[in-house]
């Protein structure tokens, strides 16, 4: 297959998608998809946050799962960068810390597709040390 | 920071928390004159002079989830290291552009990574802030337009997983040719 390089060759690829088109008719409505947002300070990225952000892109779109990956700011917690906050329709969000590719492809697999509890949850509770001051 | 590729990430990330709507990267290589720049560009909200001048100081930082701002300081590092430099430029409810230069044959200069994969993840990650990508090489230039994809894209998201990979590919073939001449 020829690679994409126009914007004429992209407006083909996209054809072909339209035609496969299945899970994916709801991204409309972004309140009905799996929201997974990357903590991109420069903390998380000096940790890894890009790959991490790569690695559940791919899966996802391999899994074909209705979600969106989107990028956020430093949440106080540098210590367990990187940091991933899922958002599942209808759930609280939960933040995970210390999210490496296998973690990240773990946190697809069980906690999006399967609902299972997972280790690594950053309680809602924890403070920082500096709101402890 | 492994490479300067990150560091744009994190530039950009700034630039996003100052509100902005649209943000232009340029990277520039021009191997005559031996110099590597990287202009980021945005709209947000600006800075005043006095803030500009502690940008530098790595205890300074407006957030408030933590205490120190590592992310110009180690930026400005990577350039100086490299016999090159780092301005910051910013007007209170204009913008603020960001401008770092490396001596592009200097062995301290850190490699500029996969710049192509750090811009489409924020292009998809933002698709509601308008990007605009230029990449040049010795005066030849690629300008990637956000808006412009968009609109071949119709009602697929920017943000879609499956244009993702479609999208960095399309950027990656044009800088490649840009490198080959």
């Amino acid at each position: 297959m020829n690679k994409i390089k126009s914007l004429e060759d992209l407006r083909k690829m996209k054809q072909n998608l339209e035609h496969g088109m299945n899970i994916r008719e709801k991204s409309n409505e972004p309140e009905s998809l799996v929201q997974i947002r990357v903590a991109m300070a420069t903390c998380g990225i000096a940790s890894g946050a890009r790959t991490v952000m790569n690695t559940l892109v791919e899966k996802i779109e391999k899994e074909k799962i209705p979600a969106v990956v989107t990028q956020g700011g430093c949440m106080g917690y540098c210590y367990a960068e990187p940091t991933i906050e899922v958002k599942v329709p209808g759930k609280d969000p939960v933040v995970f810390g210390y999210v490496d590719t296998a973690k990240a492809i773990e946190i697809v697999e069980k906690y999006i597709v399967n609902g299972e509890l997972l280790d690594g949850i950053i309680p809602t509770n924890y403070k920082t040390i500096n709101d402890k001051n | 920071m492994n490479d300067l590729s990150l560091h744009i990430i994190d530039i950009i990330q700034n630039s996003l928390s100052a509100g902005a709507g649209r943000i232009i990267v340029t990277v520039d290589e021009n191997l005559s004159e031996d110099l590597l720049t990287i202009i980021i560009e945005d709209n947000g909200k600006g800075m005043s002079g006095e803030i500009v001048r502690k940008l530098e100081d790595p205890f300074y930082t407006t957030r408030t989830t933590r205490k120190v701002g590592m992310g110009i300081p180690l930026y400005k590092q990577s350039a100086l290291q490299s016999g090159g430099g780092l301005t910051i430029d910013s007007r209170v409810g204009e913008g603020t552009t960001v401008k770092a230069w490396f001596v592009h044959s200097n062995i301290d200069r850190p490699p500029l990574g996969d710049v192509a994969n750090s811009f489409v993840l924020m292009v998809s990650a933002n698709p509601d802030v308008h990007f605009v990508f230029k990449y040049v090489y010795n005066h030849n230039q690629y300008v990637f337009d956000s808006l412009e994809v968009a609109e071949v894209l119709g009602d697929i998201s920017l943000s879609d997983v499956r244009v993702i990979k479609m999208v960095e590919e399309m950027i990656k073939e044009n800088i490649k040719e840009l490198k080959e001449g």
